[in-house]
């Protein structure tokens, strides 16, 4: 059967060309060309990628985005309690394109979140997580508290009123744990209350210790992808049928097909981006709050205390809870269930494409759920509010406490051979 | 023609338009750097001086009529130290003298603006404004106005000397021969606003405008 | 036949978000930039909905900005700073001639490379005032225009206040009704409405006018109008500009990602 190395591009570079001047140099003393080749021209990806395969090349870009804007921003903020703001507005106003950078960063923050929500779906969507990849998604998991720990540092950073107000009672979180709870909130903050000493270690650990951990896991992630290969949509592992020359039947080489693909990606990711920098920064309040223009008071507090969009789905469970303990309890176990979607799901099948009607009807409410509790995380604290949070938390732990249940006895349908795969993709 | 799971024979090799690939390649390749150069321009500008340094850089203005005869004050303009000097006229008349011990006599290789490209270096003979920081390695000069100073010898016309290295200058700040520091001192632009109060970094202060950066 | 509906479907989702949050800001645009009737006239029977008035203003109409910044030095600077803000970078800005700048607007003992300050002294202020008259640099963007516009607008006599006035938007504020000699004096009318538990509340119904002052209500309502637009400018600057450039960057984005497109589009013609 033909296959696609057979096609006349592939053959113009299949073979190794002869290296000559400096690229030989280089070879002999590093693995260059080999590393090319491994990773891109002979990588084979499956072929069958649809627009959810995006988001993860999409989060590598936001990342670099939020270095380098980062990296700018940090050579004219000046971190202090009594200069933090000033240095903001400086920024804003006085600094040649200061404004560009700082709504890139802020916007920055907010994509990447968005990014990677949709990149962790596609997980749940077609089985990602399953065999061979829990180590895989362990370490996207461990990012994404990484995460969620820059971006609330950072948020910190500008010293407005809502970074003083959400610093506080995010620390205050930490203060229900029992026995250390009280210490440890002191050690954390460094100080009776929220200050000085609490900003500018946050200023180290977002600009510094973060970010090099961030690379870290994501060099990680990268190489364990790597090494299992990618899943795709249909669930199938391509590996499995192989032509004459070892490669799958069902794969492309990653160059040029995906890194084509993956440019017309990123260019609408920047289109939209772009649109919002400069059309929408603040996006309504949502990424950048009207209580943070004004300058932190540890005497007043803002009328509507709500963290960013971001982690308002886990902010509707702790409140929604009357109990202080167990609020923040819950909101632990809903960031640490993701943890466990690896061996909670017993079923013989990876893609919701061959999943039964069960599977997705719990998929659905989960959906609903995630999306409801974001929403009401945002909306003022209400006792109707408490209870239409309420409900969506029974749909949102649902999904994975009854998974090890419903993942069996779920009328699952056969899993082809092949990837179905239509030319005008 | 959408066959599921069966791989069609891939197009003949004539069938692959090479030309539109390469021009779409190069096209969208061009573009994307057009892209890459334009997103660089902010991250570069920014390291301008902002509004901030440039409202600092601003002219200042100096008050020079309390100045004595021979005195040397200091003032700041754009963090540099400007040296001003009330010149006695016979200091001024006898500079020419000093033109064959002189690296650069008509200033021709230093920085000055027009004004003060003269044997004088400046607008007017009885005041000498200049950046205070030695051509050589940048330390300032200390002010030897007396002629026959004990410490420079019976020949000495009168200026100043470096206490890094040794470079001397005359009282038009031009650089001796035998002294490190390869250019005459410079000289920033500057104006009078009146006759007594000298603006440094306005080519031309005049009553009317006020004060926007040079 | 259940994986066709599946990517139809995700792509039927993709494109009614898209569309509703075109839709959504472009309905918010609309909103902001509709210019709004001159509220205050008069009630008839219901009550004046003074939380629904809009600022209305635009920022790229200079001589609104140029009018604000005068009225901002004129009746606001005696109290409040715009301590971000530089004279210089206004008239650059506003276009305001360097003459003019210098002549009309710089505060005495000021230069025009300055930040706009106030003659205030904060002790004395929170003694005379109960608290600091706040710098306005950022008052647009963090309460925003529609409600700077309406606390201008909603001053009230009231006798029993310290200053003899009071503001629907803050109540018992601070402030005194700095613009009366503008506007004239109003009262605030009530009306006692009935709670479902029984109890009566004070709702606001409309405003009657005691005494006019130098400006008819149209003239008045412009120069509040004329201020919001000017303090919005104070708040970004650089919003005109980043909205200038915006348009190219993304027009240049949306012709970049038309060649990806065709470009992937040729090269997946290998694959089948």
């Amino acid at each position: 059967m033909p296959d696609i190395s057979d096609h006349k591009y592939d053959q113009q570079r299949g073979a190794a060309t002869a290296q000559s001047g400096l690229w030989a140099w280089i070879n002999k003393r590093f693995p260059a060309e080999s590393f090319i080749r491994s990773q891109a021209l002979e990588y084979y990806a499956p072929k069958n990628f649809n627009f959810w395969y995006f988001f993860g090349f999409i989060a590598v870009v936001v990342l670099v985005i939020q270095l380098l804007t980062g990296i700018f921003l940090t050579m004219f903020y000046k971190v202090g309690e009594a200069t933090a703001f000033d240095s903001v507005q400086y920024i804003m106003r006085e600094v040649d394109f200061g404004w560009l950078i700082r709504y890139m960063h802020s916007t920055g923050a907010s994509a990447f979140f968005a990014v990677i929500y949709l990149h962790m779906y596609r997980g749940l969507l077609y089985g990602s997580y399953k065999a061979p990849r829990e180590l895989l998604w362990l370490f996207g998991m461990i990012i994404y508290l990484a995460l969620m720990a820059e971006a609330f540092m950072g948020y910190v950073l500008p010293w407005g009123n809502m970074s003083y107000w959400a610093c506080q009672v995010i620390i205050n979180i930490f203060g229900t744990i029992p026995v250390i709870g009280g210490g440890l909130v002191l050690w954390i903050r460094g100080d009776y209350g929220v200050a000085d000493a609490t900003l500018n270690r946050f200023f180290a650990l977002h600009v510094v210790a973060i970010p090099l951990v961030l690379l870290l896991l994501v060099v990680l992630h990268l190489v364990a992808l790597r090494h299992s290969g990618s899943n795709n949509p249909d669930g199938i592992e391509i590996k499995a049928h192989r032509d004459a020359n070892g490669k799958p039947l069902d794969g492309i080489p990653f160059h040029p097909y995906y890194s084509v693909k993956d440019l017309v990606g990123i260019c609408a990711f920047l289109t939209i981006f772009a649109g919002i920098i400069f059309f929408v920064p603040t996006f309504g309040g949502l990424f950048l709050e009207d209580a943070n223009f004004t300058p932190a008071d540890p005497v007043s507090t803002p009328p509507d205390i709500t963290p960013s969009w971001y982690f308002t789905p886990y902010y509707a469970i702790l409140r929604a809870i009357p109990n202080q303990r167990i609020g923040a309890l819950m909101l632990l176990l809903a960031v640490l269930a993701f943890f466990f979607l690896p061996w909670l799901d017993r079923s013989p099948v990876k893609s919701v494409r061959y999943r039964g009607w069960i599977f997705k009807l719990f998929l659905a409410v989960f959906t609903v759920s995630f999306l409801g509790l974001m929403y009401m995380g945002m909306q003022p604290p209400t006792p109707t509010a408490y209870v239409i949070s309420r409900v969506f938390m029974v749909g949102y732990f649902g999904f994975f406490v009854l998974m090890p249940w419903y993942s069996l006895i779920d009328p699952v349908k056969p899993v082809p051979d092949r990837v179905t795969f239509h030319h005008d993709h | 023609m959408s066959e599921v799971g069966v791989m069609a024979a891939p197009p003949a090799a004539d069938e692959v338009d090479q030309t539109r690939r390469k021009f779409l390649t190069f096209a969208t390749a061009g573009l994307a750097a057009v892209g890459a150069v334009a997103t660089v321009v902010p991250f570069v500008e920014s390291w301008n001086p902002s509004e901030r340094a440039r409202a600092l850089g601003a002219p200042v203005e100096v008050d020079l009529s309390k100045m004595e005869e021979g005195q040397l004050i200091t003032s700041t303009w754009r963090r540099q130290v400007i040296y001003i000097v009330r010149r006695p006229q016979n200091l001024v008349d006898a500079l020419s003298k000093n033109n064959p011990e002189l690296k650069d006599p008509d200033s021709k290789e230093s920085t000055q603006p027009d004004y003060a490209r003269n044997e004088m270096r400046s607008r007017t003979a009885e005041f000498l404004v200049m950046i205070g920081y030695c051509t050589h390695l940048g330390c300032l000069p200390k002010a030897f106005f007396d002629p026959g100073d004990p410490v420079l010898g019976p020949t000495w016309p009168g200026g100043f000397r470096c206490p890094c290295h040794g470079s001397r200058y005359d009282m038009a700040g031009r650089v001796f021969d035998g002294a490190p520091a390869p250019y005459n001192l410079v000289v920033p632009p500057y104006s009078y606003r009146t006759p007594t109060t000298l603006v440094v970094g306005l080519d031309n202060a005049s009553s009317a405008s006020s004060g926007s950066p040079a | 036949m259940t994986i066709k509906i599946m990517g139809k479907l995700s792509r039927l989702i993709l494109c009614a978000s898209a569309l509703s949050l075109t839709v959504a800001v472009g309905v918010a645009a609309v909103r902001s930039a509709s210019a709004a009737e001159i509220p205050g006239v008069p009630a008839n029977t219901e009550p004046v909905d003074w939380n629904s008035w809009t600022a209305g203003n635009n920022v790229s109409d200079l001589a609104s900005l140029q009018r604000g910044a005068r009225n901002f030095m004129n009746y606001c600077e005696g109290c409040h700073s715009l301590k971000y803000e530089r004279y210089q970078r206004m008239a650059t800005d506003l276009k305001i001639p360097d003459s003019v700048l210098a002549a009309n607007l710089v505060a005495p003992g000021s230069t025009n490379l300055d930040y706009i300050g106030t003659p205030m002294p904060s002790e004395d202020a929170a003694a005379w005032f109960g608290k600091v008259p706040p710098d306005l640099s950022d008052m647009a963007r963090y309460k925003g225009t529609n409600y700077i516009y309406r606390y201008l607008r909603t001053f009230y006599a009231d006798p029993s206040s310290p200053t003899g006035s009071n503001n629907l938007a803050d109540p018992n504020v601070a402030m005194p009704n700095v613009l009366s000699d503008l506007e004239g004096v109003k009262e605030a009318v009530f009306r006692t409405v009935k709670g479902p538990d029984g109890t009566t509340q004070q709702v606001f119904d409309h405003f009657a006018t005691d005494s006019a002052g130098n400006m008819t209500p149209e003239q008045f309502d412009g120069f509040v109008r004329d201020t919001v637009n000017f303090l919005d400018y104070v708040g970004e600057p650089a919003q005109i500009e980043r909205q200038r450039l915006g348009i190219w960057v993304v027009l240049f984005l949306l012709v970049l990602t038309g060649f990806a497109w065709l470009l992937k589009r040729e090269y997946w013609k290998d694959v089948h």
